[in-house]
């Protein structure tokens, strides 16, 4: 499963971050990198862009830029 | 001297800190980017002076957007003798992350745990002894909103004991910085080698360029160096900066869990409450709205009052000073220019202008205290998406609500170069502070009656304004992004933080207070000069005409195919240097050339405009004008500064000011058929 498709309240473990360069960098900062613990926490009025509890942050982040990044759902 | 400079990520308090220290005013605000600038403040400690620097918040030394740049180009390459790393308690991890990265660069850092305060009542403890042992460099706790534990850390300051941790990297990598090593002995500077090395290895185009710049020669004309690099690289095979970052957030994680305890798993429960709500598909946009036309409805109806008396205050002042001036035979011209020109405009800029402004501005400050604009700019992404460019432009948007300057300087926060642009560029279709009290005047005197109660008219009709402004800053962010600016939208991640409530009283004293004196200051600087120029422009004549009345009626025939008049295009430029004075310099020309009309209350002023021709058309047109004014002589010089470019200077005046016009002329032709 993809970080994007992840329902509301739905937790999951980051297995594979895949994206263009730019936005790699920015989610490395922020901590999610293989193994990390994410929880999608918010949606947006119009479903896009998604927040996620990620390492005691809650980001907000867009479905483009995450429908790369795999997750196994726990 | 010692330089000090305050790092650390974004919203954990650096500013607040620097305040303290220094008892400067740097602004703070509860969202990640509020300070976009360097800024220094001295204090002196046991007979030591310190410089120290506030920095803007960063995540990593990657950096990714303008001010970013500026936090990491302070931290690697300027002289400094302490590092202070401000952390979030809250989110110790992901703070330690950054932690862990300048101390690669110095050894000279003291670590700041802030926000102790929030942590405690989130149930999060935090052992400071273990992690000051664990990072072996001085660690305090301090919650920097209650002034405690600022003594610990001005004690630190004084601090030797620095023995920092090293992050050990994948093996291979290892090997590969020991290789190079050697061959950047003696050439770095004041640079850690190891440091170095680290980013020849994972290379970014933006800090070899800075490394290139500080160390005054290009490592990569070293031929030798370049080869043994091209090697390694070939050799070990690895994505580096994945590399780096993994062990350095996996090492922070190892820290964390060592030294963090929450005794609530659910802490923040109560913000997820509040966040379902402002953000939900029913609730999230009319929740803006009406938040908005609250603010609204508290400014007018606040301002309504004082204005009132200190504009029957200073029009019963005018006769006693027309009378003194009499006794002490002032020549007339003298006493007109004095009183006509001068004390009016002034004496309009602060009882009109000036207490609108002083309630909107507080009101907004706490609002950004609130942490409720992340969520705005959350809840807008996707419109702005759609635009092609970036929902953080919300937040710029915000800003310009208070001063189009800070807003065009706040666009720094936006990563891509282009959507920064668009962000600058449209950042005058909200309108600021001073084009506020503008449109509250006209819309009082013109759409709902001097002395009728309902506000709730006006509140709805400026609503309308501003919604006409958003859906422009969106229409051009639009056509921009599909001409001059092409481009897709790049990538939008943004925290939100953890409400917090704002400090009320302080809030109010210091923007009410920040923003009379000003107003005031702007007023003295602006109003003044306007108020005797346009004074003179009434009364010198030529050929018997007053050279007002000359321009004036070379700028009516087109003024008045977009519904406004030579005058009020006059007052229009002539606002440049400061938008609130653009209505009082109207009512003065009209008053120097028309009937004397006495000037003592706010239903004198719609006869003066009515003489002088407005209609219901003149008013709206004067409305629609006044949100697409050119940005003010300030504004203009932040965006040539940000931009670096005159060309985009001349594009962000010409744009709004074309719009504007254009949008009259159309309201002025369907107004023939009405
Ligand atoms: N409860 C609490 N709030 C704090 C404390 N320190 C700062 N704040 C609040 O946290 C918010 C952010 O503070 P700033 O000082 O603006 O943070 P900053 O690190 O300068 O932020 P940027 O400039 O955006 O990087 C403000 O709303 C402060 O009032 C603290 O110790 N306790
Ligand atoms: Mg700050």
């Amino acid at each position: 499963m993809f970080l994007c498709d992840m329902k509301l309240g739905n937790k999951g473990i980051v297995k594979k971050v895949k994206a263009n360069d730019n936005i790699i960098k920015r989610l490395l900062d922020i901590g999610l990198i293989e193994g990390t613990l994410v929880e999608c926490v918010l949606k947006s009025p119009f479903n896009d862009p998604k927040a996620y509890l990620i390492r005691g942050a809650t980001i907000a982040i867009r479905d483009d830029d995450c429908k790369e990044i795999e997750v196994d759902l726990l | 001297m010692k330089v000090v400079a305050l790092a650390g990520n974004p919203n954990v308090g650096k500013s607040t800190v620097f305040n303290i220290l220094t008892g400067m005013h740097q602004h703070t605000g509860n969202w990640p980017g509020k300070t976009v600038d360097n800024a220094n403040g001295i204090f002196k400690y046991k007979n030591i002076n310190y410089n120290i620097y506030d920095l803007p918040g960063t995540y990593s030394l990657m950096a990714h957007s303008k001010e970013e740049e500026v936090a990491r180009d302070f931290i690697c390459f300027e002289e400094h003798d302490l590092v202070i790393v401000v952390c979030d308690a809250v989110c110790l991890e992901r703070n330690l992350n950054l932690v862990l990265q300048i101390l690669e660069i110095t050894d000279k850092v003291i670590v700041c745990v802030n926000l102790l305060d929030e942590a405690k009542k989130k149930k999060i403890s935090v052992n400071l002894k273990k992690l000051q042992e664990i990072l072996g460099v001085p660690v305090v706790g301090t919650s920097a909103r209650n002034k405690k534990g600022i003594d610990k850390l001005l004690n630190a300051l004084e601090s030797k004991k620095f023995n920092p941790i090293e992050v050990k990297y994948d093996d291979n990598l290892e090997t590969a910085i020991a290789n190079i090593l050697p061959y950047l002995e003696g050439k770095t500077k004041n640079l850690n080698p190891r440091w170095v090395a680290l980013n020849l290895l994972s290379y970014d185009e933006k800090l070899y360029n800075s490394l290139k710049d500080y160390l005054n020669f290009d490592i990569f004309t070293d031929e030798f160096i370049k080869n043994q690099l091209f090697n390694i690289k070939r050799e070990i095979d690895l994505d580096i900066v994945n590399t780096i970052t993994n062990s350095t957030v996996k090492k922070a994680e190892e820290i964390a869990n060592k030294v963090v305890t929450f005794n609530n798993k659910d802490y923040n429960a109560k913000d997820r409450k509040i966040d379902k709500i402002l953000t939900s598909k029913l609730f999230g946009i009319p929740i803006m709205l009406i938040l908005l036309m609250v603010i609204f409805w508290i400014t007018i109806k606040g301002a309504n009052y004082p204005s009132d008396l200190l504009f029957k205050f200073f029009s019963w002042l005018e006769k006693y000073i027309l009378n003194f001036l009499q006794l002490i035979n002032t020549p007339w011209w003298f006493s007109e220019i004095l009183v006509n020109g001068i004390y009016r405009v002034l004496t309009w800029v602060i009882s009109v202008m000036l207490p609108p402004m002083a309630i909107f501005f507080p009101l907004f400050t706490l609002l950004e205290d609130s942490g409720f604009l992340p969520r705005i700019a959350f809840n807008l992404d996707k419109a702005f998406k759609k635009c092609c460019s970036c929902g953080k432009q919300a937040l710029t948007m915000c800003m310009g609500f208070g001063c189009n300057a800070v807003g065009v300087s706040g666009a720094r926060i936006i990563d891509s170069p282009r959507e920064r642009l668009i962000a600058i560029l449209t950042n005058v279709f909200v309108p600021c502070n001073g084009r506020f009290p503008t449109m509250i005047t006209i819309i009082t005197i013109f759409f709902v009656g001097i002395n009728s109660n309902n506000i709730f008219l006006s509140i709805v009709i400026l609503t309308l304004l501003i919604l006409l402004g958003i859906f422009l800053t969106f229409l051009v962010s639009f056509l921009l992004s599909k001409t001059v600016l092409k481009g897709i939208p790049s990538s939008f991640t943004l925290e939100l933080p953890p409400y917090r409530r704002p400090q009320f009283l302080k809030v109010l004293v210091r923007s009410i207070f920040n923003r009379t004196i000003f107003v005031l200051g702007r007023a003295i600087i602006v109003a003044i000069p306007a108020g005797a120029i346009i004074w003179l422009f009434a009364n010198i004549n030529i050929d018997g005409i007053s050279l007002l009345n000359h321009v004036a009626s070379f700028l009516d025939p087109f003024a008045k195919a977009i519904g406004l008049d030579g005058v009020i295009l006059i007052a229009f430029i002539l606002g440049f240097p400061a938008n609130e004075i653009v209505v009082p310099i109207m009512l003065m020309a009209y008053m120097a050339t028309g009937q004397i009309i006495e000037f003592s209350n706010l239903e004198s002023l719609r006869q003066i405009l009515v003489v002088n021709g407005w209609t219901l058309t003149t008013a709206i047109c004067v409305l629609v004008f006044s949100l697409c004014h050119f940005p003010c002589s300030t504004t203009c010089l932040t965006i040539k500064k940000e931009t670096g470019s005159l060309k985009w200077t001349l594009v962000s005046i010409l744009l709004p000011t074309i719009i504007g016009i254009i949008l009259c002329f159309i309201i002025k032709q369907l107004s023939i058929f009405f």
